[in-house]
């Protein structure tokens, strides 16, 4: 799970890392009044939102007076902000971060991830912070320094010392700290980037993104509070609500399938077929019946899907438990667009027999291949028609 | 001959009392398996479809002996202390089927397992079968054909869909092993391939790997380093945009880490004969048994 930077730079503090001055707002009168507390004549003024890319897309400006934050927040709330790593349609702004401004000598990296190979938590020190670190890896590999963590002891002392001579700053406490907060919160990524050492000698976390491991949420509920569904695609936030695994996408195509892996190679398969899926949505092993059939609902009600595929491989997932949802969905909601099922795995015999009794006009594939080509030309002559019927319309008028 | 478990080998089930636990356990046992117990604190004494059930695995194992591999059905909360239970009884396979359970919990449990002497194979995982042998975990059974092919993937599903196609082209399988979605997991690609490069039973083996991490890199690495048999893969993601964490844990593509057009290039350039699509697993993989004479 993301958060967003004030709320990263809360959690700092209350680990014992110094963040600038500054204080959140929804509103410009309340970004003025807080520009007013810090005092001074140099403030900035944050966009905040989940993506990166602010600076050069203009969600972070400089201000030198509360009036001037007042207008810059003005510009920014209720705005959406594209940033490279919002996609075309942009994230909504509905706070800014104000902040003193801060003279800043050098700037500085940390990071604290897990390294999916070595199977440890790792800390990353370079001392060209500021810029992407990937950036600096493949240009300066020397400028990175890794520590591993040991799992069950934590950082050890001279490991701090080590990095921040490395780093040549005091932060050896900030070294600590990061670690100690990314194993107690459960964390999946912690980044400082930059951490500057001001012109009067104090060392500050500039911006920090945190994200946290889904799986331990329910042992932090103060931080699964901080999820803000503002951020995420509305059919994302629908599905998370289910409890299903989702991703929306841009195709026509919607899928519904069991399992992470078969629900990519679904999608695999419908762009070797020529087409493009609307999404990815693993219902997974354990979803009861009424989580699936919350799920058909999903892709019955997004406009984008002209077909739906439903392709399970049942396991823990029965296929009986599938075709009854679809049965039970299709009563309760009207689906205009063809759907193209293919089943195998547990139950199977079951779940044929439902869906066959049921009156449903489905069109079944034996296997997936035949399930992703069907459900392309079936996409496409769904739009055909729905554009020769948009076409007669148009003729009667005229 | 077959890798990792036989018809011999006596498994407990973890967590047998729970839906997903006794529905499972009941399969494993009808297809053969020695399911010789079961495992939920405070259900001890009662049983399920004739499965004796036990408060700990200390009673179990007091009272049937030596248990080969245990069978994970826990709820992730509960999951970690699970294995630590199994790796302190000395049971030496592990097998987890339970989906979420935090990074850093596992992190744990694997060490302290490693140290203990006991595998791990999952989490997140369909777990292991040796057809007409052995089934631990929750594979469909009658997809199953005893065979030359040893099958080792990160996700169920497809394992599924591998399984069915080669069961459909006649080669069969020799041992098929989950590794599961996770991040991390008990054991990875290359020991499974070790293991498949030693079994002469195995003539030929099917990867199945996704976008995210590097475990598919480091297979690449074995398998031209190190394997005579011949590979044949499917790596899923190919369409997955970055930066999203396709359903598994562990599939998520970051920064420039993980990418399906990197684990491909490298598991061809090892010599690893790459299925374009899922559908192709099985016809690829009898062209390849012919073309090396293994049928």
């Amino acid at each position: 799970m993301n958060i967003h930077e004030f709320q990263a730079k809360r959690i700092l503090k209350n680990y014992g890392i110094p963040v600038p001055e500054g204080d959140v707002a929804s509103n410009p009168e309340k970004a003025k009044k807080i520009a007013m507390k810090i005092g001074g004549n140099s403030f900035v003024v944050k966009a905040q939102i989940h993506a990166g890319g602010r600076g050069k897309a203009g969600g972070i400006k400089i201000a030198h007076s509360p009036d001037e934050v007042y207008q810059i927040a003005k510009s920014m709330i209720g705005k959406k902000l594209v940033t490279h790593q919002t996609g075309p349609e942009g994230k909504l702004v509905k706070k800014v971060l104000v902040e003193k401004g801060v003279k800043a000598k050098k700037e500085y990296y940390l990071g604290v991830v897990i390294d999916r190979s070595k199977e440890k938590v790792c800390i990353i020190a370079s001392p060209e912070g500021g810029v992407e670190i990937e950036e600096v890896a493949e240009k300066n590999p020397n400028l990175i320094m890794t520590e591993y963590i040991d799992t069950f002891l934590g950082i050890s002392d001279y490991k701090a010392r080590k990095l921040a001579k490395f780093l040549g700053i005091p932060a050896e406490n900030i070294v600590k700290n990061l670690v100690r907060m990314f194993f107690e919160l459960d964390c999946s990524l912690c980044e400082i980037n930059p951490l500057v050492e001001t012109e009067d000698g104090k060392i500050l976390a500039l911006d920090a993104k945190i994200n946290f491991d889904d799986n331990a949420l329910f042992r932090h509920k103060e931080i699964a509070q901080l999820y803000d569904p503002s951020q995420e695609d509305p059919r994302d936030v629908k599905a998370k609500k289910i409890g299903i695994s989702y991703v929306g996408l841009d195709g026509n195509i919607g899928c519904l399938v069991n399992g992470a892996g078969l629900a990519m190679a679904t999608m695999d398969e419908i762009l070797l077929a020529g087409g493009k899926p609307a999404n990815f949505l693993d219902v997974g092993g354990g979803a009861s019946l009424e989580q699936v059939r919350s799920a058909f609902s999903i892709l019955i009600s997004d406009k984008r899907v002209k077909t739906i595929f439903v392709n399970i491989f049942g396991g823990i997932m029965k296929c009986d438990i599938v075709a009854t949802a679809l049965v039970q969905a299709a009563k309760e909601m009207e689906i205009k667009v063809p759907i193209v099922v293919r089943l195998e795995g547990t139950n199977v015999e079951l779940g044929k027999k439902i869906l066959a009794e049921s009156g449903l006009n489905i069109i079944t594939a034996n296997d997936m291949r035949e399930g992703a080509k069907l459900a392309v030309e079936k996409a496409k002559e769904f739009e055909q028609e729905a554009k020769n019927k948009r076409g007669k319309k148009k003729e009667t008028y005229v | 001959m077959a890798i990792l478990v036989g018809k011999d080998t006596k498994v407990i089930i973890q967590g047998i009392t729970g839906k997903n636990g006794s529905f499972h356990a009941k399969i494993s046992k009808d297809y053969g398996t020695k399911v010789v117990g079961g495992i939920t604190p405070g259900k001890g004494g009662q049983n399920v479809d004739g499965i004796p059930v036990f408060n700990s695995c200390e009673e179990a194992i007091s009272e049937l002996g030596k248990i080969d591999a245990a069978c994970i059905f826990v709820p992730a909360p509960f999951a970690p202390d699970s294995i630590i239970e199994a790796a302190d009884s000395g049971i030496p396979l592990i097998v987890v089927i339970t989906e979420g359970i935090p990074t850093i919990d596992f992190m744990k449990a694997k060490e302290y397992a490693t140290r203990k002497g006991s595998r791990i194979i999952g989490p997140n995982c369909p777990g292991i079968i040796v057809p007409g042998e052995c089934r631990i975990g929750i594979m469909p059974p009658y997809i199953f054909k005893r065979g030359i092919v040893g099958i080792v993937s990160r996700s169920g599903t497809l394992t599924y869909e591998a399984v069915w196609q080669t069961t459909k082209e006649g080669l069969g399988q020799s041992t098929c092993v989950g590794i599961g979605g996770d991040p991390i997991v008990g054991t990875k690609f290359v020991e499974v391939l070790e293991m498949f490069e030693k079994d002469p039973e195995t003539k030929l083996i099917i990867l199945i790997g996704e976008i995210g991490g590097n475990a598919e890199e480091e297979a690449a690495d074995f398998i031209k380093n190190k394997m005579t048999k011949p590979v044949v893969a499917f790596i899923a993601g190919r369409t997955a945009p970055a930066g999203k964490r396709m359903g598994h844990a562990g599939a998520i593509i970051m920064g420039r880490a993980g990418r399906w057009q990197d684990k491909v290039e490298k598991l061809k350039s090892a010599g690893v004969y790459i299925a374009e699509s899922p559908s192709e697993i099985g016809k690829l993989a009898k062209e390849v048994a012919q073309k090396h004479n293994l049928i």
